[in-house]
């Protein structure tokens, strides 16, 4: 059957209550196999901005496209191995992910919606990531994944995808509240020589170009995201420590505790996004 | 002395005019009430057409990334976070473009703009720049020699 991947014009034309230039009404619209992704939702209450907006909306209708039929889309091809490592039997305990989630990776549908949250055995906030090492280690008997590294992100990339066209909506109350104020104080402290926060950049000046490039919202809805600039996948906690580089800022451990809260509130600044993993980005 | 690709450079500048001595460090800049700097960091005078190419360099001004500038139109994609720099030369003094290179926030306060010629720029800063100035207190005034041929 053939594929309909749309890029047709919203219906609404309502006016924009930010500054961002994009006409609403020649806005694309992103669909994927038939599953529309909400790329614009209204922001979450707790938020400093009126509307949360996928990072896809910012990237030229060539970069766009890819994303539109997952047979264009790089990042399916990473997301096949994961499939392979899926089934394939690893560690002490001669097991493969398949021998315990006997429901295949479709079992997880929902769950990238909610992560990272409180984990209350481990008493901290944990990713996907964690979750994965955590059966790596504790159910096969198998050595962790580098986390931020090909295997680690290709699986996370799996799971994602279960959830994909599903509103993210991680919790930052309860007792993930610490940890999310945590994350909040890194997004907003100006780093490194060039003394910025990510908030100078994805708040102020979303919308407007930075020489070649057009500033998003930083939104983590879309990971993990196939880059063309480095053809992989890439986990979001390695994307915090390359906007981190370029402002010439040591950035945290990929899988630490402090990425691990920023990665929270940035989740949480795209509340209601759907989860498009993989996606493709510039 | 803290710009570390232009330390050797300098030293030989140094050697041979001896003006070396007479380089204001960051901590010694008297600036205005409004972000002013008159002094020259120098006393040398500024090189506009280094100045222009420090204003392009990704790793040094890189102005255009936030900047347009009408004046290097042949070089693409000119960045839109701060305003044009058309005819800063003429709306501008050379004491208050100085001052905005060196350290923008005592102009414009909570600024964006990275300050250039300051001691502590920012807490976690990478090993490899920590302590230095993003400029050279020549690469200030190269690039300010730069601004005001920007009158119109
Ligand atoms: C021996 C059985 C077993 C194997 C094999 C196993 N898991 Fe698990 N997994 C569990 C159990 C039990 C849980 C729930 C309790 C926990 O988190 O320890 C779980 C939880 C998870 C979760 C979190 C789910 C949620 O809703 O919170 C993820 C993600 C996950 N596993 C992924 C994997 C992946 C990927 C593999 C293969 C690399 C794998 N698991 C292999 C038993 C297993
Ligand atoms: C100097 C400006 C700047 C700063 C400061 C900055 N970033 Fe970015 N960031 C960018 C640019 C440019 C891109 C690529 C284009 C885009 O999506 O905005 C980007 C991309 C991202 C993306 C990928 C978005 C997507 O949809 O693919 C995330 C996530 C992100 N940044 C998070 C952060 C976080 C967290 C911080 C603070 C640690 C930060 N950024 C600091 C400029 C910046
Ligand atoms: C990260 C973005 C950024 C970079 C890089 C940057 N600027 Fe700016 N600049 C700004 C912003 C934003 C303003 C407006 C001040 C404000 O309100 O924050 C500004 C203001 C100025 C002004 C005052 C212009 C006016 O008419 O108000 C001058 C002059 C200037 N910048 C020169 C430079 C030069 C020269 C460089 C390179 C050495 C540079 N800037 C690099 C962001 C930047």
């Amino acid at each position: 059957m053939k594929k309909i991947t749309t890029l047709c014009a919203a219906i609404s034309a309502l006016a924009l209550s930010t500054g961002f230039a994009i006409a609403e009404a020649d806005a694309p619209v992103l669909s994927i196999d038939g599953v529309v992704i909400a790329t614009r939702a209204p922001a979450p209450e707790y938020l400093d901005i009126d509307e949360v907006i996928s990072g896809w909306v910012f990237r030229t209708v060539e970069t766009q496209a890819l994303q539109m039929d997952d047979f264009d889309n790089p990042g399916m091809i990473f997301v096949d191995q994961a499939l392979d490592d899926w089934n394939e039997v690893n560690g002490s305990e001669g097991k493969s992910c398949a021998s315990c989630h006997t429901g295949g990776p479709e079992e997880f549908a929902g769950l990238r919606t909610v992560l990272p949250r409180w984990n209350e055995d481990a008493g901290a906030v944990w990713t996907m990531e964690d979750y994965i090492n955590n059966s790596l280690v504790e159910h096969m008997g198998a050595e962790p994944w580098k986390v931020g590294k090909a295997q680690m992100n290709a699986m996370v990339a799996l799971i994602s995808l279960q959830s994909r066209g599903m509103p993210m909506n991680v919790a930052i109350d309860g007792p993930a509240a610490e940890t999310w104020a945590l994350g909040e104080e890194i997004y907003f402290t100006r780093v490194g020589q060039l003394d910025m926060a990510c908030a100078n950049c994805h708040i102020d000046n979303y919308g407007v170009m930075i020489r070649a490039d057009h500033l998003s919202q930083g939104q983590s809805n879309g990971f993990p995201a196939y880059r063309l600039k480095n053809a992989k996948l890439n986990g979001i906690q390695s994307r915090f420590s390359g906007c981190m580089k370029n402002i010439r800022a040591t950035p945290y451990a990929v899988g630490g505790p402090e990425f691990t809260a920023l990665e929270l509130y940035v989740a949480s600044r795209g509340n209601g996004l759907s989860v498009e993993g993989p996606s493709v980005r510039n | 002395m803290k710009h570390i690709t232009l330390l050797a450079a300098s030293f030989s500048t140094a050697l041979a005019t001896a003006t070396f001595a007479q380089e204001v460090t960051p901590a010694d800049v008297v600036f205005s009430e409004y972000g002013a700097v008159e002094a020259s960091l120098t006393g040398v005078a500024g090189n506009a057409e280094n100045g222009a190419s420090l204003f392009q360099n990704r790793k040094l001004g890189n102005c255009l990334a936030c900047h347009v500038n009408s004046d290097m139109s042949d070089q693409g994609f000119h960045g839109e976070v701060g305003p044009p720099l058309d005819g800063v030369g003429a709306n501008w003094s050379e004491a208050e473009l100085r001052g905005i290179l060196i350290n923008s926030k005592n102009t414009f306060d909570g600024t964006i703009m990275p300050a250039f010629f300051v001691e502590t720029a920012g807490v976690r800063t990478l090993d490899k720049f920590a302590g230095k100035t993003i400029l050279a207190a020549q690469d200030v005034e190269d690039i300010l020699a730069y601004l005001l041929t920007l009158t119109e």
